[in-house]
């Protein structure tokens, strides 16, 4: 292989990797500042109890997340060095923003929350644990935003063989990141609704803990209907962004290879993509007209087409990201979602009625759907990059442009060897740790050990 | 001010807080297998930095994200230039970081064992590894005229940038112990005054060395800022010694913290206005002007620096007082 193909599939495998954790972050960190604002405004101990419990697990998911973020960052400048000179005077304020009003606030108060439960007062104490709530989605508001540059490429001028920054403001407001930071911020909700869900249910199942978990289940049913609605809807908004911003992206996702008015939306396609065509597809007429334009009437682009247009424009190459593999990861996300929604909305139902309890079924069910919002975050992201194919920015630069010149296959094979080795066993430990916390179940904190009388030292002596 | 020099200044401060700061965190981490007898005590070690470490790793964080925006071409020659020098520190970074989340939370004192010489190895590779690179970019490294690194991971190791791992290494091993004097209590207090003594003293000895191969092998004492800051760096490692031995570990702490944030200066004012030594060729070296943003990137950049930074700085400043009393066998709830 490659340098280039090494050098992206250790990004693609540890963004993968990373973003396991972020949306858990995201809208766990959420939910569990609102269990401790309700601990505070009723002194109830069982929402201390659900704090603390689901806090652990948030701990545990928070420091996989920050880790392997680090890696991100260091990323560019290693294995796309000419990317980084390439775009840094863009790329790299959003980074730098990150780190100043984010990174800090999160780290710095995650310190005190976890180790000043005693040390502050009870409202100091949620305070801080907000604060690391709104910097984790300040954070994912940043990266977004870099990363939608590279989606869309807005606020700059080439100068001096060099993308340079033109406008601040623009770069922050690019409409990509306004369909993309709701739509990631959503499924973070999600991700956070059906763990507390899937963990609840395991609970209610084994009759353990019910008090802590029937009350954690009912916040993960809120929590999760109105975040699987959501992003569902915000979903559907970013993909009709997608097909005026990115129409090779949303042509490639739909295995729509001819330019068709109205245009079908392929529910299946056995895809030949060396004939470019489909040898066999199952569609329902109109339907992706219908999606991209809010109509019956209206042209879709095809493959073709465009792979022509973008010829003409940037000069001979293959302009055609991974057709099969992109259609496969939307049709992934999109039913995950849909079998998401389905069972929350049942178990909402029955939970409605008071007979949740009744349908262990149900609630077996929802155990299951603990491995969706991952399958579906992982699916999402692998069409929102491998979409944006052969470009690392559109229409700007490629990405056997924007490799490190300097770098050797050699060096590039010990490093992905040696992340994913680390992040295989980091992920047993994780995981063993995560399911010794779920069954042990929330416990009473331990009783202190008595200390020492206090002599020697202050501080100045 | 020109906005590049300021933007110099600012990562040079970056990296004087990373240093001075997770300074003293890498040498808790390092002293941690042999400083804590048993497990309780070994907790007590740990939990001495448990709630600032994660806040002073942010400072490399972001003396990295700082250099990707002000001064992008550094950030590239130097990331894809190091390349397995910094992937062996992200290893041992993320070993580390995981290492304090894990380690109290199964009794299996294997398991904990273990993550107690992650968190051994987690502070001891990035503490050497960023001594060498330090000692590299003032020393000069091949770099062509496209500013592109063209040597190899070998030609990182010299026998002055392995002094200079290592007398960053055994700086970090005193700090920590000093930071530790005032941070545990009763017994372990005069323990940890031992090895502050023992490892001070190895410290000083490679530190010195250091100093001295500097003035041998680079410019940076023909500068006078920066040989004034390096000479007052080893006096304020000598006084931190002195203080360590009569009992004054206050002082001692704010002598060695000086003598990093000395150094750290000492060096960045003698670099000035290189930030990357090319050691084929003096015209290619990277400076504050030809590895710059543009002037509006590096003004927006300003706004947001002189705004944030004072922030972080008070909200940390708290941070170090609400845990300021000393960590007691009491405080292990974590």
């Amino acid at each position: 292989m490659d340098e280039v193909l090494l050098a992206r599939w250790q990004f693609g495998i540890t963004s993968v990797y990373h973003f396991l954790f972020i949306p858990l972050t995201l809208g766990l960190s959420i939910m569990v500042a609102i269990m401790e604002t309700m601990y505070v405004r009723t002194n109830n101990e069982l929402y201390k109890k659900m704090t603390k419990f689901w806090g652990k697990l948030f701990l545990l998911n928070f420091a996989m997340g920050v880790v392997t973020g680090i890696v991100q960052e260091f990323h560019f400048g290693m294995n796309w060095s000419e990317y980084s000179r390439f775009m840094g005077d863009i790329f790299g304020a959003p980074l730098a923003m990150e780190a100043l009003t984010a990174f800090f606030l999160e780290s710095t108060f995650m310190g005190i929350w976890i180790f000043g439960w005693d040390r502050l007062s009870k409202g100091l104490h949620a305070a801080c644990i907000w604060i690391v709530a709104f910097a984790s989605n300040l954070s994912a508001f940043w990266i977004l935003a870099a990363n939608s540059f590279m989606q869309h490429p807005v606020g700059y001028a080439i100068n001096n063989g060099r993308a340079e920054m033109t406008d601040f403001i623009a770069l922050i407001t690019n409409p990509y990141v306004a369909y993309q930071f709701p739509h990631t911020v959503l499924s973070g909700v999600v991700t956070a609704g059906i763990f507390v869900l899937a963990i609840s249910a395991y609970h209610l199942l084994k009759g353990t803990h019910l008090e802590v978990f029937r009350t954690s289940f009912k916040f993960g049913l809120i929590w999760s209907i109105v975040g699987v609605l959501a992003v569902m809807g915000s979903g559907h908004l970013q993909t009709q962004y997608v097909a005026k911003a990115q129409p090779m992206k949303l042509a490639a996702t739909e295995a729509l290879w001819e330019s068709a008015d109205p245009a079908p939306f392929a529910l299946a396609a056995v895809i030949d993509e060396k004939n470019q065509t489909n040898s066999f597809e199952i569609g329902v007429p109109g339907a992706l007209t219908f999606l991209a334009h809010d109509s019956f009437k209206g042209e879709v682009k095809g493959i073709k087409e465009l792979q022509a247009a973008a010829a003409a424009k940037y000069g001979p190459g293959n302009y055609i990201p991974d057709v099969t593999a992109l259609f496969w990861s939307f049709r992934v996300m999109v039913i995950a979602g849909m079998i998401m929604a389905g069972v929350t909305l049942l178990c909402g139902l029955l939970w409605f009625k008071g007979k949740l309890e009744d349908y262990p079924i149900a609630l077996k069910a929802m155990l299951l759907m603990l491995p969706l919002p991952y399958i579906a975050n992982s699916a999402g992201w692998f069409v929102t990059e491998a979409g944006r194919q052969p470009w690392m920015v559109i229409g700007l630069q490629k990405v056997a442009q924007a490799a490190s010149p300097n770098v050797t296959a050699t060096e590039i094979w010990i490093s992905l060897i040696g992340f994913t080795l680390l992040y295989g066993v980091l992920a047993v430990a994780a995981v063993f740790l995560a399911i010794k916390f779920i069954k042990q179940g929330p416990v009473d904190s331990k009783p202190n050990i008595p200390a020492a009388p206090v002599k020697g030292a202050t501080l100045w002596n | 001010m020109e906005l590049n020099v300021l933007w110099f200044i600012l990562v040079g401060v970056l990296f004087t807080g990373f240093f001075f700061l997770e300074g003293f965190d890498y040498g808790v981490g390092m002293l941690l297998p042999f400083l804590g007898r048993n497990d309780v005590e070994r907790r007590v070690i740990i939990n001495t930095i448990g709630p600032v470490w994660d806040g002073n790793e942010v400072w490399m964080i972001t003396a990295g994200g700082a250099m990707f925006a002000a001064f992008p071409h550094v950030y590239a020659t130097m990331f894809s230039g190091f390349y397995m020098a910094l992937f062996l520190m992200l290893m041992a970074l993320i070993v580390r970081g995981v290492a304090f989340e894990f380690r109290s939370k199964d009794e299996s004192p294997v398991w904990r064992g273990t993550w107690d010489w992650m968190i051994f190895i987690g502070s001891v590779i990035p503490a050497l590894l960023w001594g060498v690179a330090v000692t590299n970019l003032i020393k000069g490294v091949p770099i062509n005229e496209k500013m592109i690194y063209v040597g190899t991971f070998f030609d990182l190791l010299s026998p002055y940038t392995l002094v200079g791992g290592l007398a960053f290494l055994l700086v970090f091993l005193f700090h920590g112990a000093l930071y530790l004097t005032l941070k545990v209590e009763g017994e372990m207090i005069e323990r940890v005054r031992s090895v502050a003594l023992k490892g001070g003293a190895l410290a000083a000895v490679v530190f010195l060395a250091c100093v001295g191969l500097t003035y041998t092998n680079t410019d940076l004492f023909s500068s006078v800022l920066g040989g004034t800051a390096l000479w007052g760096a080893v006096a304020a490692f000598v006084a931190g010694y002195a203080f360590t031995w009569l009992k004054k570990y206050g002082w001692g702490f704010a002598m060695s913290s000086l003598a990093i944030v000395l150094t750290t200066a000492g060096f960045f004012a003698g670099l000035f206005p290189r930030i990357m030594v090319s050691s084929l060729n003096s015209a290619w070296s990277l400076t504050v002007y030809n590895a710059s943003s543009t002037p509006y990137t590096l003004k927006i950049m300003t706004f947001a620096a002189l705004t944030l930074v004072p922030i972080v700085l008070a909200y940390q400043i708290w941070t170090y007082w609400v845990f300021r009393k000393r960590v007691t066998a009491r405080d292990l709830e974590y």
